[in-house]
């Protein structure tokens, strides 16, 4: 038979006749063919191998699903090469597979595992938070194990790095909080009321939230990748075995950096926010003076500290949350991708609960 | 190119005993630091050929010139009836999936299974029914000895049996022709050898051209019937031929060291 023919198949009584070229290619052919050819035989089936070319394992694997069973099949008129790679593929497929799984969690009891497995993590967080306090704790005490050229390359990273990005979505917030709130405000004639609406919003509220989700996608993801994959690569093991503490080596530096860098990102956001509102209160045709006049009019101090105090602890919980995923990384290079997701997911949900709070807290203080 | 054609003309090379690889002066350098330089060897079918030689010498460049990961500064590489620097993509991605390798890390995907890892070459350049599939890795897997880890993902198995995974998986399509990468690096003896003689099987069963890259002197010895050794000073081949004739009547000084583990004066 020459090699361009397609292999076949065909029933003769109790034997299956195989012709050509058996490869992954004749699997894809006589597969199913294989299988009805098999129903039809009543009686012990044969192999007829006579007429094959060659074989490969992807061809044996056809020839076994064709003998219906991972015994050594009959074979007949086999040369050695094809019954030599069939005989090492008949051993190969009666390896015992993969141990079989225990039973199933019952509804109640997989309640049960989960509930477990919420409290273990919940835990592990509490222990992080522990760990973190007392390293802070004893870094105030005993300065040193924070390398100043560590916190100097996050404070660079974290902060002057995602300055132009915190310029650019400042501005265009301030421009579309501007216009948004003029075509309300121009039914009462009361567009001269922007800058309070707007100062205010950007100073208490928009200008931390929005520079926390800054923080969270840039920062908080790559602290968990970079941490993440420290633990991957057994460098966070191999610190604690020389003694290091880890936390005050790769968490108090990332920590500082993300609680000092905030209140800047916050501000410089805010400012180019009422910017933005700026020019958008003179194309409608207020002049600078007016739009000072109103902020003056609104804006206090407090009212400023508030937003840079919710910052900072904004940065805090998005640094601490970064690192924790990235210690808590399992094995392989899919954890580091799981390990900044929930660094970022953990961060925004984080920094909009703690918003929450602080809400509740101004409101009592009469802030 | 058809499969005909394919077929037809490596039928007309083993025939004609013609090599399966020939690499024709190849240099390669990076910047102004070259790694070798007329580097020139032929690869027969059927047979285990050995890239050896001390750290740093350029044995896994070497490699990545071969299955054509990056062009040779100066140099031809044929391989399979191809030449992979100069015949056009359609016959270069024809020989892609004539060859397999195994990387020195396994480099197997973390989020799939072995079973799956090993049934993604067939998924990609098959028409076997899934099933079909499942059963031709299932025994590849089986031929490493993994037939019990084939529900594990790779971050559940060791340095040793990635390996054999990765083999497993570079055998998928039943290439003529494979590259192995540091294979018995990292592994105890006993690892190693079982890997060794599953080499040696796989070249007299299934008739595979093994290419190894490796400086393990004993799986050397174990399943290489010829080799070159590389030398990082003499920036190319400084020794061809059977390592076991090498080890014993090997005159230059830094092959004689190199087999009989001697310290380099």
């Amino acid at each position: 038979m020459s090699s361009s023919e397609a292999p076949t198949l065909t029933r003769d009584g109790d034997r299956l006749v195989f012709t050509g070229r058996l490869d992954a290619d004749a699997a894809a052919l006589l597969w199913r063919p294989a299988t009805a050819a098999r129903a039809e035989v009543t009686g012990a089936l044969t192999l007829d191998l006579t007429a094959v070319e060659t074989l490969d394992t992807n061809g044996a694997a056809l020839l076994l699903h064709a003998a219906g069973s991972e015994a050594a099949p009959k074979v007949e008129g086999a040369s050695a090469p094809v019954a030599a790679v069939l005989a090492r593929a008949v051993t190969a497929a009666a390896a015992p597979g993969p141990a079989q799984g225990g039973r199933p969690h019952s509804f109640l009891s997989g309640i049960g595992a989960q509930a477990f497995g919420l409290l273990a993590r919940g835990q592990d967080r509490v222990v992080f938070v522990g760990e973190t306090m007392l390293a802070a704790l004893s870094y105030i005490i005993r300065p040193r194990g924070v390398r100043l050229s560590d916190l100097l390359r996050h404070l660079d990273e974290a902060g002057t790095r995602a300055f132009g990005l915190t310029i650019l979505l400042g501005f265009l917030l301030g421009v579309i909080l501007a216009f948004q709130s003029s075509i309300p405000m121009r039914q009462f004639g009361a567009e001269i009321f922007i800058p309070q609406l707007v100062g205010v919003s950007l100073l208490r509220e928009l200008g931390p939230l929005m520079a926390a989700i800054i923080l969270s996608g840039r920062t908080g993801s790559a602290y968990a990748a970079e941490l993440g994959t420290m633990t991957v690569n057994e460098e966070v093991d191999a610190l604690k075995i020389m003694g290091i503490d880890p936390i005050r080596m790769l968490v108090l530096p990332r920590l500082l950096a993300g609680t000092l860098v905030m209140p800047a990102l916050a501000l410089l956001l805010t400012l180019c926010g009422l910017i933005g509102m700026g020019l958008v209160m003179l194309g409608l045709g207020f002049p600078p003076t007016a739009t000072m006049n109103q902020l003056r009019q609104t804006l206090s101090v407090g009212d400023m500290a508030g937003g840079l105090f919710k910052a900072a602890v904004f940065g805090l919980a998005i640094a601490g949350i970064g690192c924790r995923c990235g210690l808590a990384a399992g094995r392989g290079p899919q954890a580091v991708g799981d390990a900044a997701t929930g660094a970022v997911v953990g961060g925004i949900v984080a920094t909009i609960i703690l918003d929450g709070f602080f809400a509740v807290i101004f409101f009592r203080l009469g802030w | 190119m058809t499969i005909a054609t394919d077929f037809a003309k490596e039928r007309s090379k083993r025939e004609s005993g013609a090599p399966v690889v020939t690499a024709t002066g190849i240099a390669m350098a990076f910047g102004s630091r070259t790694l070798f330089r007329d580097v020139s060897f032929e690869v027969k079918r059927g047979e285990v050929f050995v890239i050896l030689g001390g750290s740093g010498c350029g044995k896994s460049t070497l490699l990545k010139l071969l299955i054509g990961l990056f062009p040779p500064t100066a140099g031809s590489i044929e391989m399979l009836g191809t030449n992979i620097l100069t015949d056009d993509d359609d016959a270069r991605e024809a020989v892609r999936t004539r060859i397999g390798v195994m990387w020195q890390s396994g480099a197997l995907f973390g989020s799939m299974t072995l079973l799956e890892n090993v049934m993604l070459p067939l998924e990609a350049h098959t028409k076997m029914p899934e099933d079909a599939r499942r059963e031709a890795a299932r025994i590849k897997l089986g031929m490493v000895g993994l037939s019990d880890a084939a529900n594990r993902l790779p971050a559940e198995i060791s340095g040793g049996m990635a390996k054999r995974a990765g083999i497993a998986r570079a055998m998928a399509l039943d290439p003529p022709l494979l590259f192995l990468d540091e294979p018995s690096a990292g592994l105890d003896p006993i690892t190693s050898a079982g890997l060794d003689q599953t080499i040696q099987e796989l070249a007299r069963d299934l008739g595979t051209t093994f290419v190894v890259v490796t400086h393990e002197l004993q799986s050397i010895l174990a399943i290489g019937d010829r080799c070159i050794m590389l030398d990082k000073e003499a920036q190319g081949i400084i020794a061809t031929g059977d390592p076991r004739t090498l080890r014993d009547t090997a005159t230059h000084p830094t092959v004689r060291a190199f087999f009989r583990r001697e310290v380099m004066a």
